[in-house]
């Protein structure tokens, strides 16, 4: 084969015909060929066809309770009838605590987490850059770990009491795990062959940890702080069952000592938004920091 | 002028991969290693960049010895090893933070007409093909203005298109720089196309067996008789280095004999 080496300049040559024209070219949006990229119009339909049939079920069931209570089938006593849900949501919102209620839970899940996941990735760093460290602290973490954090409440209220403290402290301690998890994994999963990059340019140890291992751990750090959040909002219904006098959980109890099923319902759907605008927030806070990566986010 | 004297490297486990390396490059010329696996020219090249240490003689730049990386020496490796959570632009510009902004940029934005990317200044990475990659790394290595530029088998993962399209940018950069260049191949024909001088390699312990000058004119190609010629040079030094010293020959001749 005959190639004369200098003449083609990198300019007008054709390495990329050779090796990457039609596939993604003209694509222009990478080399991975996704789902969520490549098709947008077959995508769109594709996820339209599927939301529809995820809806069927719980959109029948609704009617259909609905229509049952309203011809007198049913009482709709232990089970409201999402009418009457909606309304004392409603009522909540306009004349009731509900804001309140709402500011409380998410009051003590954003401390409880910021304490979380501080700790968390504090831990989670020392114990992934210094295998002395993660000797000595891991296997007493992975011990605490395996206890079921609910076991903590009696002996958290014995120590913090039963205010608004023993409730944050639970909340950090679920988020910790996950937290402190997904960065010692992150810090210990950093491809070497790049710090060998950043050695190669002679980057001192503050700019390795600024250029280099920071931005390789970002990744798994704010997926470990996605699921530390969830855990926070499962961790807080615990911790406001120990007794509050506000806030969602409050509400639950509450309306289980009234009886008050659509006031349950009600507040189980706000925990629902509430998490699910957190975890919204979260990721589109963060998704910008992590455009770079190779792997569409898991879906929404 | 990079000079290697009396370079020995034993690895912890007592895996003799340099012996005795003498080798003397100057000035703005491109030297090729060139050896089959195994001969040590991966350990070669990290003892010149600094990433590892020799446990016997020297390794000098221009009189200054080297034992650890030097601003003055940049490495391509075999991969492209860029930083995926930057564009190719700052990519580019990794080495060169240092600058004044402008003076960085004007760098990169050369360096990336150089080598035809400069439409995908503000892309990532993980966009570009393997080929163009390599270039950005390449890039990255020479906008530093390196006086010894290393490079271990940049090319050996690319198809021949992409490869002989490389040497083109390789040679457009290094003419801005004039480095001097100390490139690791297994590719006879690469050797040819690149260096001004080959040193040939053997195993076991790693050494170099032979040094040919290869004085072609630039731009060279690969269907004239003087490219044949020293292609055809530089495998028979090749064959030799690959043979047992004379010892072991002579003996397993008497072995097949008797
Ligand atoms: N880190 C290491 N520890 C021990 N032995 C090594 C190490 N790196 C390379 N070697 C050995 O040194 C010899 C030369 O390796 P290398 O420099 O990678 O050769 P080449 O690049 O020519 O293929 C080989 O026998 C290899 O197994
Ligand atoms: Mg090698």
């Amino acid at each position: 084969m005959a190639l004369p080496n200098s003449l083609p300049r990198a300019a007008d040559t054709h390495d990329d015909t050779a090796t990457a024209a039609g596939s993604h070219e003209p694509a222009a949006t990478g080399v991975e060929p996704t789902p969520v990229t490549a098709s947008p119009a077959s995508g769109k339909g594709w996820f339209g066809e599927h939301l529809a049939l995820a809806l069927i079920l719980p959109l029948g069931l609704a009617i259909g309770w609905e229509a049952a209570v309203s011809f007198g089938y049913a009482e709709g006593r232990l089970m409201p009838p999402p009418s009457r849900i909606a309304s004392t949501f409603q009522d909540l919102a306009l004349y009731g605590d509900l804001w309140l209620h709402v500011w409380a839970t998410l009051w003590r899940v954003l401390v409880g987490f910021a304490l979380g996941a501080v700790a968390g990735i504090a831990l989670g760093a020392i114990s992934g850059a210094s295998g002395l460290i993660r000797n000595l602290l891991d296997p007493t973490l992975q011990a605490l770990r395996s206890v079921p954090s609910i076991a903590w409440i009696p002996l958290f209220i014995l120590w913090f009491g039963i205010f608004e403290t023993s409730k944050v402290m639970l909340i950090a301690v679920g988020v910790f795990f996950p937290v402190y998890l997904g960065v010692a994994q992150g810090i210990l999963s950093i491809d070497r062959k790049l710090v060998e990059v950043g050695r190669a340019f002679r980057l001192s140890r503050l700019a390795m940890a600024r250029r280099i291992l920071l931005p390789a751990i970002l990744p798994e750090t704010l997926t470990a702080l996605r699921s530390g959040l969830g855990l926070g909002f499962m961790f807080v219904v615990a911790a406001e069952f120990m007794g509050a006098s506000e806030g969602l959980g409050y509400l639950l109890v509450d309306g289980q000592q009234m009886g008050l099923t659509d006031q349950i319902v009600a507040a189980i759907i706000a925990f629902a938004l509430l998490g699910k605008a957190a975890d919204w927030l979260l990721v589109t806070l963060t998704s910008p920091l992590i455009r770079w990566q190779d792997t569409v986010r898991e879906r929404l | 002028m990079l000079t290697l004297s009396h370079l020995g490297k034993t690895y912890a486990d007592g895996t003799q991969a340099l012996s005795n390396i003498n080798l003397e490059a100057r000035a703005g010329e491109i030297a090729a290693l060139i050896g089959g696996s195994g001969c040590g020219k991966t350990t070669l090249l990290r003892l010149a960049a600094g990433l590892d240490h020799a446990t016997g003689g020297t390794i000098s730049l221009d009189g200054e010895r080297i034992t650890g990386p030097h601003p003055a020496v940049a490495v391509v490796f075999q991969e492209p090893r860029l930083l995926p959570w930057l564009t190719v632009a700052d990519n580019v510009g990794f080495g060169i933070d240092h600058l004044p902004r402008n003076e960085r940029e004007s760098r990169i934005e050369h360096a990336l007409a150089r080598i035809g990317l400069a439409e995908h200044a503000g892309r990532w990475p993980r966009d570009l093909s393997g080929g163009q990659q390599q270039r950005v790394a390449i890039a990255r290595a020479l906008v530093t203005r390196p006086k010894l530029l290393l490079l271990d088998e940049p090319f050996s993962a690319l198809d021949a298109f992409t490869r002989a399209s490389l040497h083109g940018a390789l040679l457009d950069l290094w003419e801005d720089v004039r480095p001097i260049v100390l490139m690791v191949t297994h590719d006879v024909s690469e050797a040819v196309t690149l260096a001004d001088r080959a040193f040939v390699m053997r195993a076991r312990p790693g050494r170099i067996h032979d040094e040919l000058p290869i004085t072609l004119a630039r731009p060279r190609v690969q269907t004239s008789t003087g490219f044949e010629q020293d292609v055809r040079r530089l495998l028979e030094a090749l064959d030799e280095a690959r043979q047992p010293p004379q010892t072991e020959r002579a003996a397993q001749a008497a072995g097949h004999w008797w």
